[in-house]
């Protein structure tokens, strides 16, 4: 569902950032991607969320140039595509309940919808307690399950997760990666990168492993190796 | 679909209107600074246009008659006069009236009473007063006036004088003034409305540069832009709402003190008054400059971070 094609990225008067990557997701795939800093992880899934766009190749999105897509065809991706980063990015003056609510106000969705599901997905981040604190209410374990909730809430076909757990203690990142597995259970496909060794391993799913802007290491069910 | 929209714009703009009070604040005040500025311009024009008018008013073109003009000959150069389409009135003063005028001026001086007393009759001839739409007309109305142009008709040799070419340097220069305050108050105005515009925009654009990162992540959940850009424009608009009330507010008792102040100095105009007299069309100007300032600026604003 997800091809890099001969993707590379350079920025002004830098080396390559990515350099020639080729690469395929299937549906319902878990995928972690590991490497040190400046392997070029987080370039990759900028990438993939059009925030940056390759010098060289592309991105797609089952047949789609996901460079390509302009105005409304690019907000339509970014609705099949959910997103969760390090340092969260929660809207700061939106409770919990309004943050998610967001999501799904800004696809369209009915009301009704919205009442039912946003208090159920809070539920299953195990916050419906706390859907109306605002995110410097909550810990960062909890800003971090709200966001996880913004993204599944669409039902989208992919999560990107970008260091997820990077801003957690081992507890809330044992938590996170138990909610990510289970929504790549019910068949989302899950992108992850991560620099935590212990949750690679017990993960057992596929492992890319980056350095220098290249795919060094792609293995079905891989450990964290560098 | 829309009405939801809209109702889901209009209530998150009014959320983070209340919830980001320092911003809204902050922006309130600079558009209420930049309101008051307008107002206060409304104002000095109202006051402005009323002293030249007042001055306008003082000026005129006199026709004396000889002292035995008959009422006939006074009545059709009057109502020629009238005729004229650069004439605002014509005021008729007859020889009584005239005489009347004259001791009524001079009432303290007893040594001109007396002197006028002497001569057994009435000294003064009927005069005709012509005011002018513009000051710059008294020019034509002089040459219509002028011997041999064919409004005097017959009746010319009934005229005395005119006495336009004695004021002529007097209203040359009064339209050399009005001409060069418009000029001057037409650019000052233009300055000041650029330079409002110019602290709105940037007040703006700081407040919405706190959010960039939130426009951002909006974009990146899905967002549109229209529904990313609405509830700005939402509170851009309570913004102006509340700077016009305010700007109001302070101008009300403003405006009463100034009247208590100036009355006599401004030939007797009533600031206040005019000021409610003229507030419908007032809160128009303020509500509609209010709105367009704030909300071009953040859409200018917010355009530079839907760039994701």
């Amino acid at each position: 569902m997800l091809y890099f094609d001969k993707v590379s990225k350079e920025y002004e008067n830098r080396n390559k950032v990515l350099d020639n990557i080729s690469l395929t997701v299937h549906k319902g795939e878990l995928v972690s991607i590991v490497g040190h800093s400046g392997a070029g992880k987080t370039t990759l899934i900028k990438l993939l969320l059009a925030e940056e766009y390759p010098t060289e190749g592309t991105v797609s999105f089952h047949s789609d140039d996901i460079h390509s897509l302009r105005g409304r065809d690019m907000t339509e991706y970014r609705r099949k595509v959910g997103v969760v980063f390090q340092d969260f990015r929660l809207i700061p003056n939106k409770t919990a309940y309004e943050n998610v609510a967001f999501a799904m106000e800004a696809a369209g969705k009915h009301d009704d919808e919205i009442e039912e599901d946003v208090p159920h997905v809070l539920d299953l981040v195990d916050l419906k307690g706390k859907m109306h604190h605002f995110p410097h209410q909550l810990s960062g374990g909890e800003q971090q399950r709200v966001a996880i909730a913004r993204a599944i809430i669409n039902r989208p076909e992919i999560i990107i997760a970008d260091e997820p757990t990077g801003n957690l203690d081992p507890l809330n990142t044992y938590d996170i990666v138990q909610i990510l597995k289970k929504i790549n259970d019910l068949g989302t496909t899950v992108i992850l990168t991560t620099h935590n060794k212990g949750i690679v391993d017990n993960l057992g799913r596929r492992v890319i492993t980056m350095e220098d802007g290249r795919i060094t290491r792609d293995q079905k069910s891989g450990k964290f190796t560098m | 679909m829309k009405a939801t929209l809209t109702r889901r714009i209009v209530t998150a703009g009014l959320r983070g209107f209340y919830r980001n009070r320092t911003v809204s604040l902050s922006s309130i005040f600079i558009l209420t600074i930049t309101l008051s500025i307008i107002t206060a311009f409304f104002l000095f024009r109202a006051i402005f246009t009323y002293t030249l008018d007042q001055v306008r008013q003082k000026v005129d073109v006199r026709v004396y008659f000889n002292t035995d003009a008959t009422e006939q000959q006074i009545g059709e150069i009057k109502a020629k006069l009238t005729g004229l389409s650069q004439v605002k009135s014509v005021v008729y003063t007859s020889r009584d009236q005239a005489l009347t005028d004259f001791k009524e001026k001079h009432a303290g001086d007893q040594l001109t009473l007396q002197a006028l007393d002497e001569l057994g009759t009435n000294p003064f001839g009927a005069s005709l007063a012509v005011v002018a739409k513009d000051t710059s007309q008294y020019e034509v109305i002089a040459s219509q006036l002028a011997a041999g142009s064919g409004l005097l008709g017959d009746a010319a040799g009934s005229v005395d004088k005119i006495n336009y070419y004695q004021l002529k340097d007097s209203i040359d220069k009064l339209n050399n003034i009005i001409g060069w305050t418009n000029t001057v108050g037409f650019w000052l105005s233009i300055i000041f409305v650029l330079m409002s515009c110019m602290i709105v925009y940037n007040t703006i654009r700081l407040a919405i540069f706190v959010y960039r990162d939130e426009i951002a992540v909006m974009k990146l959940v899905g967002a549109s832009n229209m529904f990313i850009r609405g509830p700005f424009i939402v509170e851009a608009i309570l913004y102006a709402l509340v700077a016009t009330v305010i700007t109001l507010a302070i101008f009300y008792p403003a405006t009463i003190w100034v009247t208590k102040k100036t009355v006599f100095f401004f030939e007797g105009m009533n600031i206040h008054q005019y000021f409610m007299d003229n507030i419908v069309s007032l809160i128009g100007v303020l509500l509609v400059s209010g709105v367009l300032l704030a909300v071009i600026s953040s859409l200018l604003a917010v355009r530079k971070y839907l760039k994701v």
